[in-house]
């Protein structure tokens, strides 16, 4: 009785989560601000529905497949959000229009796509980021 | 009994209103990232899908079609945020 309930729960909340991940994802006015609102509960609800099979099975091989996914979850998630999200910078997607600061900004070389601080910046700024030949010109 | 059976109704009813509304982005764009996010947002829900289907029939084989379906999602994020960066065609312009 009391796998069962902890059983639906772990579903009901998983999916609750999902649910508001694809809210994020329709309601949210940018990019970034999208992939902000599903990578996270999306991996953390998807993880949790995993979880309540393991909780339901209550079996070694279960459970070591299903904490393999939750691992493996938690592991991707970030990576592929970090990859989408650099690649569709170097697009140039819009950002949304109350954004406060783009810190990369003119800071990416567009050929190389190798970071460095910009020619106008002040000395001790632009002396930070490695040899002054790695640096950007234009 | 009951308790676990009402959970699974109002875990799929949840997930089917959650792959509309994601559907919806999809289908809005309106760039090509954005398209690749909700993409990968439908891989997740489909292994939420794969989870309550499994606890619905007692299945316990369904979790390692969700391990491959993880597996797939995650490559083909790779491959798309790669096509991106090499420059490839973004359908907005």
């Amino acid at each position: 009785m009391m796998i069962e309930i902890l059983t639906g729960f772990l579903l009901v909340l998983g999916s609750l989560l999902m649910l508001l991940a694809a809210l994020g994802a329709l309601r949210m006015p940018d990019l970034l601000t999208r992939m902000h609102a599903t990578t996270k509960a999306g991996a953390l609800g998807g993880g949790m529905m995993v979880l309540a099979v393991a909780v339901f099975f209550d079996d070694g091989a279960v459970t070591a497949r299903a904490l393999a996914i939750v691992v493996f979850i938690i592991l991707t998630a970030p990576v592929a959000a970090h990859l989408i999200g650099r690649a569709a910078y170097f697009v140039g997607i819009p950002l949304w229009e109350g954004t406060l600061k783009d810190e990369l900004k003119n800071r990416y070389d567009p050929e190389t796509h190798t970071l460095a601080s910009p020619d106008d910046a002040t000395p001790e700024d632009g002396d930070k980021g490695g040899k002054p030949d790695e640096r950007r010109r234009d | 009994m009951p308790i676990l059976d009402w959970a699974v109704t109002a875990s799929f009813v949840i997930l089917s209103l959650a792959l509309v509304l994601i559907f919806l982005r999809l289908l809005k764009g309106p760039t090509l990232p954005d398209r690749v996010v909700a993409l990968e947002l439908i891989a997740s829900l489909t292994v939420g899908f794969i989870a309550t289907h499994a606890v619905a029939t007692r299945t316990a084989s369904f979790l390692d079609v969700a391990v491959v379906l993880a597996l797939t999602a995650f490559l083909a994020a790779v491959g798309f945020a790669r096509y991106l960066e090499k420059g490839g065609h973004r359908d907005d312009d």
